[in-house]
Order: C-alpha cells, then sequence, then structure tokens
C-alpha cells in the first residue's frame, strides 16, 4: 500500500510540476477541429445547466485521482472546460499528460458560479495542444471575465495585500485554520480592488514552487501570476505561477 | 473559500479494501495498563483531529495541547489538522499497513469499525478508564478529568460496538433547519410547532411559483432553490428511521434498498424535478443560498450554525449578496411530530495501540484532557456543538453561555445558541445508525440514492420502478455492498485473495520442517522401543 501511496505521490509531484510549471506553449494546429457530433465552445457555453455534453479538449493539467476519479483543467483554442471527478482509472489517469486530447461526454453543470462537466466519459484523440497564459489582469472586476472561466490565464502586476487582520501576507486554509499543506489563501490587489488567489493544494502541493513562492510573499509586494480561472462565488484563480517582480 | 469539503468527500469507498494490505501483519499486543505513568522519559503523541474550518477550533485544539503539556512536560503532542472525517479515515487506513497510526485521533465510530479489522489496533477504554489511578477523573491524574458517570451516557453507548467501547464522544451536534421565516411566511405560512415533511414539501413548492419575467415571486430574483439539504446520507437515514423502515441490522445485514426508500425516492425525484428541492452536492452549500434569500429551508449540522443568517459570523457570499430576515432554528422535519427522531453526529475520540504502553498512557491523559470543562465548553461554544459531559453542562460558565444567546453576532450569536439548545432538548430524540466494519460505505451508499435520483431528474430521465431497481443494483455495486466483507468483519478474510509467492514459500517451508520434526521424533520413538525390547 505505501509503495502505491509513494507512487501516487511521485505522479502527483510530476503532473503538479506540469500544471506548476510556468508558460505554455500553443501547439497542434488542429486544437479547433471538432469531430462530427461534438459541440464547439461556444456550444458548450450555450447549453443549459443539466444538459448532457460532448466536447474534445486538451488536458491542461490535474488535480487529483481518487477511486476511480480525476479532476481536470482542460482547454481548447476557444474556451476551457473543468472536468469535475472525471472516472478513469489510475493508468488513465497517468496517461491524461497536459497536452491529451480527449473527447468527454459528460453533465454540465454549475457549483457556486463555477461551470463544470461531470460524470464524465472520455475518450484519449489524436493531436495535443497547451494554451498560452493569456493576460486577464484587465478584465478583472469587469463581466466578461467569466468568459474565461478556467482557462490559463496570466495576472500581471498586481499587488500582495494583507491576507487579514494580522496583516499576514497568506493564510493556509480560507480563514488561516489550517496548516502546511492546506491550500494557501492570499489576496492581490489591481485598480483599487482586491481579489482572493489560491493555491490549490491538489493541484500543487507544498513541494511545488509556486507554493513555496506564496509562503514568502510579503504585503506590498508586486507579483506576476498564473494560473486557471476558477470560480467560487466570484472569481477564485487556482494559482500555479507566482514571480516576484 | 470551503469548497475543498467537495472534493474530499470521496472516501469510503476502497478506503476498507485498502485494509486487505494488512495481511500477514502479526499484529501488537493487547495493551496492558502500566501500574505508573513513567514521568522520566520524554514521549511524543501524534494527535489527528477535525476542524469544521474554523480558526477559532484549531486555536481551541492548540491551547488544549498547550495546557496538557503544562500538566505533562514529558509529553510532546504534535497535531495535524484535517477539515473532513473522511480525509481522516483514508489516511489511518493507509496508516495501519505501515503501523504510522496516529495515537489519538477524532473520528467516527462506523469508521473505527473498519480499523479493528487490524489486530490489537484501536484500544478498548473500559479498563483503562476504570482505572482508580488514571481512569476517567483518577487520582493521578493532574487535571480536573470528568469520571466517566459525568460522560452523557446516549453518547458514550454510541462509541460502544462489538462488545467494546472503542471511543470516547469529543463533541455532539445534530441536523437542524434554518429556515427562512421571514419567506415562509410571505408565502401566507406559519411555521409549525414541529417541522414536518408535508409542510416542507408543500411551501418549498408554493415558492417555486414565478412571475412573467421568470423571477421568483418570493424573492425576486432569479434564483430560488426553496430546499437545500447538505447531507443525503442523514437525510436519507433520518427518513427511514421516521417511517420505522429498515437500514441496516446490528449485525451488518443490509435493509435499506427497500420499498419504503423507493417511496421515498418518488417523492424526493417530484420535487427535484419541479426545482423545489437539491442538494450540496448537486448546488453547493446552503447556508450561501439562504443567506442570499436563495433558499428558505436549508438543513445542516448545528455545528454549521455560524455559517446561518443574515448576521452569520461566517460567510462565504459578499456583503452585498446578503439579504435581511429572520432566521428560525428547528429540528430536522419529521413525519410523526408526536414521536421526533433525528440524527446524533459528532466527533468521538479514539486511541491507538502501540509498543509501548506508556505512549498509549499519555495518549489515553491527553484524550482525558479533551473531556475537561476548559476543552468542552471553549470548543462546543465555536458552533453548535454541545459538550459531552454533564460535568460542563451543568457548569456556571456553560449555562451563562445558554443564557446570554443574541447578545452579539460572534460569540453569543442566536441562532448558534439556538442550535445547541435545539440539541440539549432533544438528546432523548436522537439516534444512531448500527455499526459494523462497512457502516460507513452503507452510510455513503444511502446518500447516493438521493443524490442520484435529484440529478436524474433534473436531466429529464424518469424516476420509476425500473429506474429505482437500476439504481439500487448500481449503489450496491459502487459501494461493493453485495461483496463479502462490505458488511461483515467476519468475512473479511475472503478479500485478501491469494497468499504471495514469498508467503507460500514460507508456509510450505514450515510445513515441510513440521514434517521432519514429526518424522524425526517417529525414527526416535521407534529407536527407543526397539532399545527398550533389546
Amino acid at each position: 500500500m505505501k509503495r502505491i501511496i509513494g507512487l501516487l505521490l511521485a505522479c502527483a509531484l510530476v503532473l503538479g510540476c506540469a500544471g506548476c510549471g510556468g508558460n505554455g506553449k500553443g501547439s497542434g494546429d488542429a486544437a479547433d477541429t471538432k469531430s462530427e457530433g461534438v459541440m464547439t465552445y461556444a456550444e458548450y457555453a450555450a447549453a443549459d445547466v443539466d444538459t448532457q455534453v460532448v466536447v474534445e479538449t486538451y488536458v491542461q493539467a490535474k488535480q487529483s485521482w481518487w477511486d476511480g476519479q480525476g479532476t481536470f483543467y482542460t482547454q481548447d483554442k476557444d474556451g476551457a472546460y473543468f472536468l469535475y471527478n472525471m472516472h478513469c482509472t489510475q493508468e488513465e489517469y497517468d496517461k491524461l499528460t497536459p497536452g491529451t486530447k480527449i473527447k468527454v461526454t459528460g453533465y454540465k453543470t454549475e457549483w457556486s458560479g463555477e461551470y463544470e462537466i461531470i460524470d464524465a466519459a472520455f475518450e484519449i484523440q489524436d493531436g495535443s495542444y497547451i494554451a498560452q497564459a493569456e493576460d486577464v489582469t484587465a478584465l478583472l472586476g469587469k463581466d466578461e471575465l467569466i468568459d474565461k472561466q478556467n482557462m490559463f490565464v496570466a495576472f500581471k502586476g498586481m499587488t500582495v495585500e494583507a491576507a487579514d487582520e494580522s496583516g499576514a501576507a497568506f493564510l493556509y486554509s480560507w480563514d488561516g485554520s489550517g496548516q502546511d499543506g492546506d491550500d494557501l489563501y492570499f489576496n492581490v490587489s489591481a485598480n483599487g480592488q482586491t481579489y482572493t488567489f489560491t493555491v490549490e493544494s491538489y493541484l500543487c502541493d507544498n513541494t511545488t514552487d509556486v507554493y513555496n513562492a506564496v509562503k514568502n510573499l510579503k504585503v506590498g509586494d508586486t507579483v506576476d501570476m498564473e494560473g486557471f480561472l476558477y470560480w467560487y462565488n466570484g472569481v477564485n484563480p487556482h494559482i500555479t505561477s507566482v514571480t516576484v517582480k | 473559500m470551503r469548497e475543498k469539503i467537495r472534493a474530499a468527500v470521496l472516501a469510503s469507498i476502497l478506503a476498507a479494501l485498502a485494509l486487505a494490505g494488512c495481511h500477514g501483519s502479526k499484529g501488537l499486543d493487547p495493551f496492558e495498563m502500566p501500574a505508573s505513568f513513567d514521568s522520566a522519559s520524554e514521549y511524543e503523541i501524534t494527535f489527528w483531529a477535525k476542524n469544521d474550518t474554523n480558526k477559532t477550533q484549531t486555536a481551541i485544539y492548540e491551547q488544549a495541547i498547550a495546557g496538557f503539556e503544562d500538566a505533562y512536560p514529558n509529553v510532546k503532542v504534535n497535531l495535524r489538522l484535517y477539515t473532513d472525517y473522511g480525509k481522516i479515515y483514508n489516511d489511518v487506513i493507509t496508516n495501519i499497513s505501515t503501523n504510522t497510526t496516529p495515537n489519538v485521533c477524532i473520528t467516527y465510530p462506523d469508521h473505527i469499525a473498519t480499523y479493528l479489522t487490524g489486530a490489537n489496533l484501536v484500544v478498548p477504554l473500559e479498563e483503562i478508564w476504570s482505572d482508580p489511578g488514571y481512569g476517567l477523573g483518577g487520582s493521578q491524574v493532574r487535571f480536573d478529568a470528568p469520571t466517566v458517570e459525568e460522560i452523557i451516557p446516549e453518547f458514550l453507548e454510541e462509541c460502544r460496538f462489538g462488545g467494546h467501547t472503542y471511543a470516547l464522544p469529543y463533541m455532539r451536534s445534530t441536523e437542524a433547519c434554518y429556515i427562512n421565516r421571514t419567506y415562509v411566511e410571505a408565502l401566507g405560512y406559519t411555521l409549525p410547532e414541529t417541522l414536518t415533511w408535508d409542510f416542507i414539501w408543500e411551501v418549498s413548492e408554493a415558492a417555486t411559483a414565478k412571475d412573467g419575467e421568470g423571477n421568483f415571486l418570493v424573492n425576486g430574483q432569479k434564483v430560488l432553490i426553496p430546499f437545500i439539504y447538505k447531507s443525503t446520507d442523514n437525510m436519507m437515514i433520518q427518513m427511514l428511521r421516521q417511517k420505522n423502515a429498515g437500514y441496516s441490522t446490528e449485525e451488518g445485514d443490509i435493509l435499506l434498498f427497500n420499498d419504503t426508500a423507493r417511496e421515498l425516492l418518488y417523492e424526493i425525484a417530484e420535487h427535484g424535478r419541479s426545482g423545489a428541492f437539491s442538494t450540496f452536492k448537486i448546488s453547493s452549500y446552503p447556508a450561501n443560498f439562504l443567506n442570499a434569500g436563495q433558499c428558505i429551508f436549508a438543513v445542516d449540522s448545528t455545528a454549521g450554525a455560524t455559517w446561518m443568517g443574515t448576521n452569520a459570523p461566517l460567510c462565504d457570499i459578499s456583503p452585498d449578496e446578503i439579504v435581511e430576515f429572520e432566521t428560525a432554528v428547528m429540528t430536522v422535519p419529521q413525519f410523526d411530530p408526536g414521536s421526533p427522531q433525528m440524527i446524533s453526529q459528532g466527533p468521538s475520540v479514539c486511541i491507538f495501540n502501540k509498543a509501548d504502553p506508556q505512549e498509549v498512557l499519555a495518549s489515553w491523559l491527553f484524550v482525558q484532557y479533551l473531556l475537561t470543562n476548559d476543552v468542552q465548553i471553549a470548543y462546543s461554544e465555536t458552533e453548535g456543538y454541545v459538550p459531552v459531559t454533564s460535568k460542563a453542562r451543568s457548569s456556571a460558565e456553560y449555562q451563562n453561555y445558554l443564557s446570554r444567546s443574541g447578545e452579539d453576532d460572534a460569540a453569543y450569536y442566536d441562532v448558534k445558541i439556538q442550535a445547541a439548545q435545539l440539541l440539549l432538548d432533544n438528546t432523548d430524540h436522537t439516534f444512531v445508525t448500527p455499526v459494523f466494519n462497512g457502516s460507513a460505505s452503507l452510510r455513503s451508499a444511502a446518500g447516493q440514492l438521493v443524490e442520484n435520483t435529484v440529478k436524474s431528474v433534473r436531466r429529464n430521465e424518469t424516476v420509476d420502478e425500473a429506474y429505482v431497481e437500476q439504481l439500487y443494483a448500481d449503489v450496491i455495486s459502487l459501494y461493493r455492498l453485495d461483496q463479502p466483507g462490505a458488511s461483515s468483519a467476519a468475512s473479511r478474510k475472503e478479500d485478501l485473495g491469494p497468499l504471495p509467492a514469498t508467503a507460500a514459500a514460507l508456509l510450505a517451508s514450515l510445513a515441510a520442517a513440521w514434517v521432519l520434526i514429526v518424522v524425526y521424533f517417529v525414527v526416535q520413538m521407534a529407536q527407543k522401543r526397539k532399545r527398550i525390547a533389546e
């Protein structure tokens, strides 16, 4: 059992590093070519919740595998799809490395503002695509930001603000009730507005560069960041890299 | 902010099977109480604790550790925090095979039943707590611990299964229905003395009326889920109990998949289809919807009370989304208001056996410390928990706390104290489900029936007899309830699979050695007889 856990951790580390590895590069000319019966991103975005959706997308990063399910950040040229608890074996999960093209059939749902695909099955297809981070700093606070939901994005020149009344630059868990290894929460501002960003520990655990970079942040630092534009009652990006300027 | 909990509620399916990895291990000798505690040696123990993503609770754990270490300077307690029981369960099982379990662990009795498949892994507590020196409130204990008689008997009984008491209660809660009374009355209804399922369904359906522009009439918003249930495991379990229908026997026979459950699913499907009902897993935290005026009946633990209501001290949504309303706190809906029944839940604490009895004794002393008034009262005040000892409950400090309900929206937040009072008033009406190896999976299966049914009707699928038959089969398969070992410890060995080659070789060599010994013995006897004959 210990070996299995060790293997899992090793895989998580490797894959986490892939997810936290900084700039991606676009590749694969066929990224936006859909097979018959497959939705375009626009069709997916327009679909009602609780309806079945079929999409072709590319794995960008993944959170974790447990008990026959994995959670993935995926994206095509036009938009992103968060695959929550997609059915897969451990072997399949291991094959779903960043860039892998998959056809996904599942149900669109919404959970606290986060649109995602659940109860999904998938097939691996030929093709590869790694999204480049799109700078969405100027969209913060604007309604259009939600159009980029779940995409790999960048935030430039934001300022680290105090995470709580004690003046801490980050918190373990949302209210500081956690410990090393838990999610990190930190506040950053741009144009006078402050936002809460997260290092999701299932995506980037406490061995990753980004986790340790956030632990070393100081209030007032100016930072560039990349991550996935997750939503929880408003924008709540899952950050995969932080650079102090 | 709290969404991580959703991802972590995956625990129980394979977890029990992971214990198969323990086969072949000899196990520990049963714990024997030392004559005295060794104060001259240094001991380090680990405590895996669960908090409700609440930094005050974290601080209380840290304070408890500091207080204990003051009393026992040769014992160091290392705290590891979790935010859900499922993750603790997984990690304990993972660590059983490597003999790296914690010393002390916050857990549920259902989970302990699985841990018990390891030999002498969890320490039975009757002998320890009755020790005159180091037992509960014993003469050698260096702080004011409760006696066993001062632990609420119903709560202590919940920790007894398989002929022993394997845990002590740490905190207790039940579920409550947090109600937007303002909207109920706006819809023309008055809350009854005891909330019933008929009432909640009727009001919830009435609340789904919309105007011509698609806004709900009662709140003027585009979003309203009148009734949201956080734990659908509890929902189904309590419904069945209130209906006096089967769930499981004490021996672990599974009765969940019965006709009453089927009828309940039909009713749930009807209200899921109309949009009157949803669940946490499908829609998100009931508190968020309640506080935004988008939910009327939110069922959640009394330990979630600080998130409920217009003035809730904890909140996940932005202040501009919160609406003004009056919050009522009531028992979960009942089928028979004359005989209310509700689940008893909340953390218990168990001790894992170790090779060094002194280390176990140190763990036991720490567990006692968690039951002192200081810890019990402080922790219970963080949420709608109640202390598990009469000693704490009857203390002037705790009575003063209860009497100050509503004095502010922090320490004396009225919804929180009402939730705690609800359990204090209804302890006699609480119940727990039978504990056996596999009961954790059965609990998850009960909730899965509700979740799948609601998801299906939202997807315009038909929920009929054939659907429920298939659902039963799928859920039985998913949780392996049809496999040996899923429901009884006795059949656990059947899960272990073929012996590894090394073990088979070892057994073969042992057998061969015995054969040789017997042959040698026979030859010797024959020679001896021959000599005697000569």
